[in-house]
């Protein structure tokens, strides 16, 4: 169990500190370089590298598969009621500019969901196919 | 020798999407043609990526002191490109292990001697 | 590159994943080179990271060797031979590297560059456009990844059927 400790240290020091960055990479993202995407990726890969150091187990205890597996669709439909929310507010789907008063808020507004919403759906994506495929080796 | 600078990128592009290419139709392991497959992949970014790109210019985020930005459309393209893409061959690996677990090889000939003789 | 042809002759498929890491990452100092970091940070994140450990289970699942075939693989090479030769052919009319003028500059991209921040207030170009301008595509994309997952999920989540030795599990009943 104590083998490899090294890498286990190593691991959690550095745990709370990348998950920390997707959020910075998340949120700073309209800012300098980020976004949805590149954050997501980093979500799935810290927890990915916590399954690998720590084993499937601790990492189910940390990410269990059933929330995982509802944030899959749950980002895509904000994604989609972002472009409905668009729609309700008398614009078109995906129309950022009715969402606020002032229109450039609307814009910074709408962006901002639908990138949670890609956040979402790519980092519990990822995570899902890691599960899967680890899971099945046993 | 102008052209071979003026079309480094372009080159470099076309070189490892043949290499890409080869590895896909030469080997019959399924599990090399999907990083074969790969490889082809990345050659498509570059060969968007690259002509993006201007001389001189700088990312493109918007700031004080910079008039010369690369081209945000390809860059745009690609960043889903790459995530779609790791979807995709995560999609080809588990199809792999599926057939693993079928036929007991990922080997693409011993699959096909296999299914002639079922 | 040398990299890349380095993982087209190497048998091992361990060392093919090994190489192909850190050909992702070469290629996203390329991209950073480029001048596309958000590209760049995504590569090797994904690159680099989810798809080396991906492949890594699917060894695990499978099996590590390719089987040696010692005839040599004329017809595939001739093919891509040929095609790059075409390819490299067609590419050098194309414009020069890093020239302003080149026709990809002069279409949307200088309305995205010149209205982002007056039009959405946010600085990252590649996140506006993502975002705003583009927002179906990317929606078609986050649908795409949506997919994809389901369908590894569909296809490793079940039980792991035991195979009987001896029988051929495929073409008996499926025929």
């Amino acid at each position: 169990m104590h083998r490899e400790s090294i890498p286990r240290v190593v691991t959690k020091l550095l745990f709370p500190f990348l998950l920390l960055f997707a959020l910075y990479v998340q949120f700073h993202g309209e800012l300098g370089a980020g976004g949805g995407f590149q954050a997501g990726v980093i979500v799935a890969a810290t927890l990915i590298l916590f399954g690998l150091i720590f084993g499937l187990r601790a990492a189910h205890l940390v990410a269990p598969p059933w929330i995982i597996e509802t944030m899959i669709p749950l980002g895509v439909l904000i994604y989609g009621g972002v472009g409905v929310a668009g729609l309700l507010a008398g614009g078109n789907f995906l129309d950022y500019f009715v969402l606020d008063h002032d229109p450039v808020h609307g814009q910074e507004r709408g962006i901002f969901w639908v990138e949670a919403g890609v956040l979402i759906t790519v980092s519990s994506t990822m995570v899902a196919i890691y599960y899967a495929f680890a899971g099945r080796g046993r | 020798m102008d052209i071979v600078i003026a079309q480094f990128s372009n080159t470099v592009t076309v070189i490892l999407m043949v290499l890409g290419l080869y590895v896909v139709l030469a080997r019959g392991n399924l599990i090399k043609k999907l990083i074969g497959l790969s490889i082809f992949q990345t050659s498509v970014y570059l060969l968007y990526v690259g002509p993006g790109k201007i001389i001189g210019g700088t990312a493109p985020i918007i700031a004080e002191g910079f008039d010369v930005y690369s081209n945000p459309l390809p860059h745009v393209l690609m960043l889903t490109a790459i995530v779609v893409g790791v979807a995709t061959l995560a999609l080809g690996l588990a199809i792999t292990v599926r057939i693993h677990e079928a036929y007991g090889t990922i080997e693409e000939d011993e699959i096909l001697k296999k299914d002639g003789d079922a | 590159m040398a990299v890349a042809a380095a993982i087209a002759r190497t048998r091992n498929l361990f060392a093919a994943v090994a190489l192909g890491g850190i050909y992702s990452f070469c290629m996203a100092l390329a991209l950073l080179v480029l001048d596309a970091p958000d590209v760049s940070m995504t590569e090797a994140a994904v690159g680099a990271g989810v798809s080396t450990v991906l492949l890594l289970g699917a060894l695990y699942l499978t099996r590590i060797e390719e089987t040696p075939n010692h005839r040599i693989a004329l017809t595939p090479l001739l093919v891509s031979v040929v095609a790059g030769a075409t390819l490299l052919y067609g590419a050098w009319a194309l414009p020069p590297f890093g020239d302003p003028a080149g026709p990809i500059h002069q279409h949307v991209a200088p309305r995205y560059l010149n209205d982002v921040v007056k039009e959405t207030g946010v600085p990252n170009v590649v996140t506006a456009v993502l975002a705003s301008y583009r927002g179906f595509d990317t929606f078609g994309e986050t649908v795409v990844v949506l997919t994809g997952g389901l369908g590894v999920l569909l296809l490793l989540r079940g039980r792991r059927r035991p195979l009987s030795k001896g029988t051929a599990p495929i073409g008996k009943d499926a025929t």
